[in-house]
């Protein structure tokens, strides 16, 4: 048995060998350029994954029809990594090592990417996260850049801005209640900003409270925050009790407009709230599929033939970050991974699906979110907000 | 009028608490058993309501008096399977297998339909009034004078009929209850099925007011529901719904002062003070006689 397993890791490291002797110049062999997709292929959160991959597969299908990148096409090398760090880390190492892609596109979680981030700057690799939330994803613990690293979606801070902007700017509201979970990040990075950026711009906090997690009574707390009288009230959570609060804030006559982040987007938040009570509520969102602008409709249209299915937000994101990548390529002239670095760091308002976008010293972006509208329990395009 | 709508919220949940605090007391009274699987039975109670109303179409009121039937008949079994033969073990073996039965319950409900919560209809309209400024609605109400009328069909029970002459003899002295010709096993369970009625219908009014049920639902208000048993004086009946009545506008008051994070917590600093200075709670006499 041992010797065996000797002779399998034997001949592995041959052909490990000889494949990387056949490698050329990173992320270009003859008339291709290489691009590593490391995805949640299979796993816990596969959904996320497959999402995202088949908006990469359309994105690639049409930029190789029209000629390619500078008259290269673009090859994708797919690994699975299986909703797990470690392979996301190996698929990672082989991309780099084996592959030599110019540049490798996930994953779809942040934990999945940040086991991926420290290869990418020892290969000095792009690395595009469509969709990982989590800060220390391109800035470490200790505030210093992951120079390699990027993310096409926003964090989970940036959609508490854009709905104190949305509150101020549209609704044109003056005073505000934050009611948010008291222990998760998410709810209290959303909450933290909101409040930064409503006071910036002159609202007043007139109450912030918190919930914990699995309450089910939110009765009297609301009594307290009716009886500060504001005329919007964030609630930053997850559906599950974001549900019961809405329903129970209407019940006891709030009835101004109730906003919350992409937390509140399930099915069973309809359930749980009912379509009435979900009336005049907002949600920020990456995009909305009903957004009439052409470059949204012709991207719905294009996966709906491909896929013959309806994209969701990760199918965008994924779609988004292989024309990120391709104009930053273009853009640097050439797929060498620190020059395409230096154009994707140079990226400004550039026209995506998911809304134009630059990037920030922090390898952020900063871009337009949608603001979907609940109207009798469908949640509509109600607007496009930029973040400044 | 901010008080006076806390107090009807505060009076609404602990309308509930008290009618869970009913099957604690009366279970207790009669055999010295602190039934921690009574929660779960309060589950049991909101998801039979749930079924009946989604699956069956029945309306409110059918459902809950079903929700009550099939309580009363788990809560038997449960005290027939699990209970019964520890009759004469020591009390901790009871309780230990009370918390077992718990668990079992629990996981066997996740096991079966899943840990996600479901949403319980909305059935009842949605109507408010409004009382000196506060907005009250229809369930509050409605949930008010389902909780009263039970308790007071309750009292009436145990003072008015045969068998609940029968069930003060057994929580009196079960020996000589036994010897006057009471059957002291039917009593007893008698007294689980309607503790774990009371509790389905409990079950029920949580679903309609709170609207998110899932398997896990009922050990908080099932702990909450001990803590209001143990301060109204545990075995007494009217003890029950008092110290219900008092924990709900506690905490709800607690949560209205601002300290929303510290109301779990109020439930049992309640608790340890009751323990500490009058461990017979509110309404016990100071005596080491049985209730």
């Amino acid at each position: 048995m041992k010797k065996k397993l000797f002779k399998v890791l034997a001949a592995s490291a041959l052909s490990v060998g000889l494949l990387a002797g056949c490698g050329e110049s990173s992320g270009q062999s003859g008339d291709t350029i290489k691009i590593g997709v490391n995805l949640e292929l299979s796993g816990g959160v596969a959904s996320y994954g497959t999402g995202i991959n088949k908006g990469v597969q359309l994105a690639v299908e049409e930029i190789n029809a029209a000629g390619g990148i500078d008259g290269k096409e673009i090859e994708l090398i797919s690994v699975d990594n299986k909703s797990d760090g470690q392979e996301a880390t190996s698929g990672a190492i082989k991309l780099t090592d084996q592959d030599k892609v110019a540049a490798i596109i996930g994953a779809a979680t942040s934990g999945n990417t940040i086991a991926q981030v420290e290869i990418a700057n020892d290969k000095k690799t792009v690395l595009i996260t469509p969709s990982g939330t989590s800060m220390v994803v391109t800035v470490n613990e200790k505030g210093k850049l992951n120079d390699y690293a990027f993310r096409t979606t926003f964090i989970d801070p940036f959609q508490g801005t854009v709905a104190a902007n949305f509150a101020i700017n549209e609704l044109g509201v003056k005073t505000a209640a934050v009611y948010g979970d008291n222990a998760s990040d998410y709810a209290k990075g959303l909450g933290a900003a909101f409040i930064e950026t409503f006071e910036a711009a002159g609202g007043k906090i007139v109450k912030e409270e918190s919930y914990i997690a699995k309450d089910t009574d939110f009765r009297s707390t609301l009594t307290r925050i009716k009886s500060a009288d504001p005329e919007f009230v964030y609630i930053p959570g997850y559906y599950e009790e974001v549900g019961l609060i809405v329903k129970q804030a209407r019940e006891l006559g709030i009835d101004v407009p109730l906003m919350g982040g992409d937390g509140w987007d399930s099915p069973t938040m309809v359930d749980l709230a009912g379509a009435d009570a979900l009336n005049n509520t907002f949600v920020t969102a990456a995009y909305s599929d009903e957004d009439p602008d052409p470059i949204i409709q012709n991207f719905v249209e294009a996966f709906k033939k491909k896929h013959k299915e309806a994209p969701d937000g990760f199918s965008a994101l994924g779609y988004d970050t292989v024309y990120l990548l391709k104009d930053a390529i273009e853009r640097a002239g050439s797929t060498d991974s620190t020059k395409i670095k230096e154009a994707l760091e140079q990226t400004k308002d550039f026209p995506l699906v998911t809304g134009a976008l630059s990037i920030d010293e922090n390898h952020n972006p900063v871009k337009s979110a949608t603001i979907l509208e609940y109207v009798d329990g469908q949640m509509k395009f109600n607007s496009k907000v930029n973040p400044e | 009028m901010e008080w006076i709508q806390q107090l009807v919220n505060g009076i609404s949940l602990g309308s509930i608490y008290a009618l869970i605090a009913l099957g604690y007391t009366m279970v207790y009274g009669i055999i010295k058993l602190i039934n921690f699987a009574h929660g779960d039975v309060f589950m049991v109670g909101s998801f039979v309501g749930f079924y009946s109303i989604v699956g069956l179409g029945l309306d409110f009121f059918t459902a809950l008096v079903l929700a009550m039937i099939f309580c009363a008949i788990f809560g038997v079994l449960i005290e027939r399977i699990a209970y019964k033969r520890l009759r004469n073990a020591t009390r901790i073996a009871a309780l230990i297998t009370a918390i077992g039965v718990s668990l079992l319950i629990e996981n066997g409900f996740i096991f079966t339909w899943g840990p996600q919560p479901k949403a319980f209809p909305d059935i009842i309209a949605n109507g408010t009034f409004e009382i000196l400024g506060a907005k009250i609605s229809i369930k509050s109400i409605l949930i008010l004078s389902i909780s009263i009328t039970l308790m007071v069909i309750l009292q009436f029970i145990v003072h008015k009929t045969k068998i609940g002459k029968a069930m003060r003899a057994v929580s009196h002295d079960n020996e000589a209850a036994r010897l006057m010709g009471i059957n002291v096993d039917n009593t007893i369970s008698a007294t689980f099925a309607i503790g774990s009625a009371l509790a389905g219908a409990a079950g029920v009014i949580f679903g309609l007011y709170y609207t998110k049920i899932d398997p896990l639902m009922g050990i908080i208000p099932g702990i909450k529901a001990f803590v209001a048993a143990v301060l109204g004086g545990i075995g007494i009946i009217p003890g029950a719904m008092v110290g219900g009545l008092v924990l709900g506008v506690i905490e709800t008051f607690v949560n209205a002062s601002g300290f929303s994070l510290w109301r779990d917590a109020a439930a049992f600093v309640i608790l340890i003070l009751i323990l500490i200075f009058r461990p017979n709670g509110i309404f016990g006499k100071n005596t080491r006689e049985k209730v």
